[in-house]
């Protein structure tokens, strides 16, 4: 123990050896309080660090594993609340492949991710590039653009439900200036699917574009005075030095948002009021965790509703798996 | 002797321990090579966090209107005069008051464990050998991409089996810890902790606890307050599982009072539930307000490593 405390595996000398050598002391105690000590000693050593990730895992373990597997187990049965399951083998899935319900979920679920996550991350990146400027009142804007994510799904959602009221909400009257509209934000397809991208955006952009800002920080200076030498403009740096530099902070943020979308359920169930569970009159803007709830909850057809869980958590493992081939073919780029 | 053994321990720790990386530092470091900031830029963020402030100010005046004001078309865009009724009612007839109550107490004991237990595992993957290490932290790094909806089945059925439906508890246990804190603490103690600094108190004889107590504790404090900062915000949201695991009526957090609210269960006075919104909100915003910098550096720090 002491050796390995003066020599380290790769030779330095540990900093600033203190006077009393805390060494020799340890040695004579361990050796003089026998060997019943030393072997709880030894069981200290041992046992600690399984004792210490204990937490976790039993958590996990009862709260996350058991439920994953047996999730999956009820989606292959019929289940309702209270009742005992009854084995129907992959029946739940073809049922939802012959379901226009489930294919709508499906569908909105892409289509409010999508144009939830895209604009986004955009707008995040260049709120990034701005705040990396040298600026006054820094600190405010940081946290001015960060205060949308203290905001609870429920508060945000009701805010903007006002505000996109197609009869007397703010953002009709703005648009009525210009002669547009009104237009139908809750009760047409689109417009329903924007206001509801349009809060998750509110939301999630600061916060992304804080991640994005400390990763373009880290960017060693001497590429952007290479580049400047070589006559690059400013937003030539932007696209050729700062983006290439960030880009696994960025796949990062793209994996979290999607995973994040995939799983949305607050914002639409809230934004429809008492349609909401339904996702709208017409299920305009009914997504998969929607649907789970509504099979599950409403229906009770658990059963169905574990296949949807189980649905989502593919489509999670193909965006895994999309993600770490992008990142090989990053390195391997890099690499080469 | 346990005093001296103690001092011992610290007056080490404070002799030996590097400055510990405090998150947001690199900003201020860099920050003088950076390029001055045209008039477009103040521009664009002036438009971003007027965007961003706006539905909280607008917020604050629906809640302090009437509620057939707050649907009259041009909607009111200064406050008015009704806040305190609005506020007093959203408390006694709407049992605000006991949500936030819930609330704080749910939010306050995730945020405690999830910081004690995940300083330890974090400690243990950071600089304890043991057999497994690497495969068990990449266990716990892949169970974050776990959606939640795979879980709320069973544990609905595991809840209304052990009668804790509508219980706090049944919010507190499963987030007892957290993989995304097991990571945080790891990737911060991996830096910060000199793997001398406990063996050295090891040899004074000090167990693991103590070396708990004395050692990482002092080191990690700063992660400790930036991560429990994190997880109080992300539990006082939350939604999904607390929607599903409690009522409106019996013992609600804000976010399920807030839904039973908007879906029009009880009212559909609207200055109301804007006012619900309004407390939900306003006690993170002033926890923002006081420790923004601090929030806005362990969100980067947390991020940039993974």
């Amino acid at each position: 123990m002491a050796t390995s405390v003066r020599a380290k595996p790769d030779g330095s000398q540990p900093p600033a050896a203190p006077p009393s050598s805390p060494g020799p002391r340890g040695r004579r105690r361990s050796s003089s309080s026998g060997g019943r000590r030393s072997t709880l000693y030894r069981w200290d050593i041992k046992a600690i660090p399984y004792v210490f990730i204990a937490p976790f895992f039993l958590t996990f373990a009862a709260f996350g594993l058991f439920p994953l597997i047996y999730t999956g187990w009820l989606s292959l049965n019929r289940v309702e609340l209270g009742g005992d399951p009854q084995w129907k083998g992959l029946e739940n899935y073809t049922d939802l492949a012959t379901s226009e319900f489930f294919w709508n979920a499906l569908a909105n679920t892409f289509t409010i991710g999508v144009i939830s996550t895209v604009p986004q991350l955009l707008m995040a990146l260049g709120l990034a590039h701005l705040l990396n400027y040298k600026l006054r009142g820094r600190g405010f804007f940081r946290i001015a653009i960060l205060a949308p994510y203290a905001t609870s799904i429920a508060a945000a959602t009701l805010v903007f439900a006002q505000l996109f009221n197609t009869d007397y909400g703010m953002i009709n009257s703005v648009l009525d200036w210009f002669g547009v509209g009104p237009v139908q934000w809750e009760s047409s397809k689109w417009p329903a699917q924007i206001a509801i991208s349009v809060i998750v955006t509110w939301r999630w952009t600061g916060y992304n574009a804080l991640i994005y800002l400390a990763a373009m920080q880290a960017v060693p200076q001497d590429l952007y005075e290479a580049a400047s030498l070589d006559g690059a403009s400013r937003w030539r740096q932007f696209i050729s030095v700062t983006i290439p530099s960030i880009r696994p902070t960025i796949l990062f943020t793209v994996v979290v948002s999607t995973i994040g979308a995939t799983q949305l359920f607050g914002e639409p169930m809230l934004y429809g009021g008492s349609v909401g569970i339904s996702g709208g009159s017409g299920n305009q803007f009914q997504t998969l965790s929607l649907l789970m709830y509504e099979k599950g909850w409403v229906n009770n057809a658990l059963g169905q509703a574990s296949a949807i869980a189980w649905i989502m958590l593919l489509l999670l493992l193909l965006v895994g798996g999309v993600q770490a081939l992008v990142s090989r073919h990053n390195r391997k780029k890099l690499g080469g | 002797m346990a005093r001296t053994l103690d001092t011992t321990i610290e007056a080490k720790a404070s002799r030996r321990l590097p400055e510990p990386p405090r998150p947001g530092r690199r900003f201020r470091q860099t920050a003088g090579r950076q390029h001055h900031a045209g008039p477009l830029t103040y521009v664009l963020l002036a438009v971003a966090a007027v965007v961003s402030l706006f539905p909280l100010y607008w917020n604050l005046v629906a809640a302090s209107h009437s509620g057939e004001r707050v649907v009259q078309a041009p909607a009111p865009l200064l406050p008015g005069p009704r806040l305190l009724d609005n506020l007093s009612f959203a408390w006694n007839q709407v049992h605000m008051g006991e949500a936030l109550v819930n609330t704080t107490v749910v939010a306050g004991l995730v945020a405690a464990s999830t910081v004690v237990f995940s300083t330890l595992a974090g400690f243990a993957f950071a600089k304890l050998p043991f057999r497994g290490r690497g495969m068990l932290l990449s266990l716990v790094v892949a169970t974050m991409t776990i959606p939640p909806q795979l879980s709320v089945i069973p544990l609905y059925q595991i809840i209304t089996d052990l009668g804790w439906f509508d219980q706090l508890q049944s919010v507190v246990l499963p987030s007892l810890v957290a993989a995304f804190g097991v990571f945080f603490m790891r990737q911060f103690l991996v830096e910060a902790l000199p793997i001398e600094l406990v063996e050295a108190a090891r040899m004074d004889g000090a167990h693991s606890l103590r070396v708990i107590w004395h050692v990482v504790f002092p080191v990690a404090r700063p992660a400790m307050a930036v991560l429990g900062m994190l997880v109080f915000v992300q539990a006082w949201n939350d939604f999904f599982w607390p929607f599903i695991a409690l009522t409106q009526d019996g013992n609600p957090t804000l976010q399920v009072a807030l839904a039973g609210l908007g879906a029009g269960n009880h009212t559909v006075d609207h200055a109301v539930v804007l006012t619900g919104a309004l407390i939900s909100t306003v006690p993170l915003l002033l926890v923002f307000a006081f420790l923004g910098k601090h929030i806005v550096g362990g969100i980067t720090a947390g991020a940039v490593k993974s």
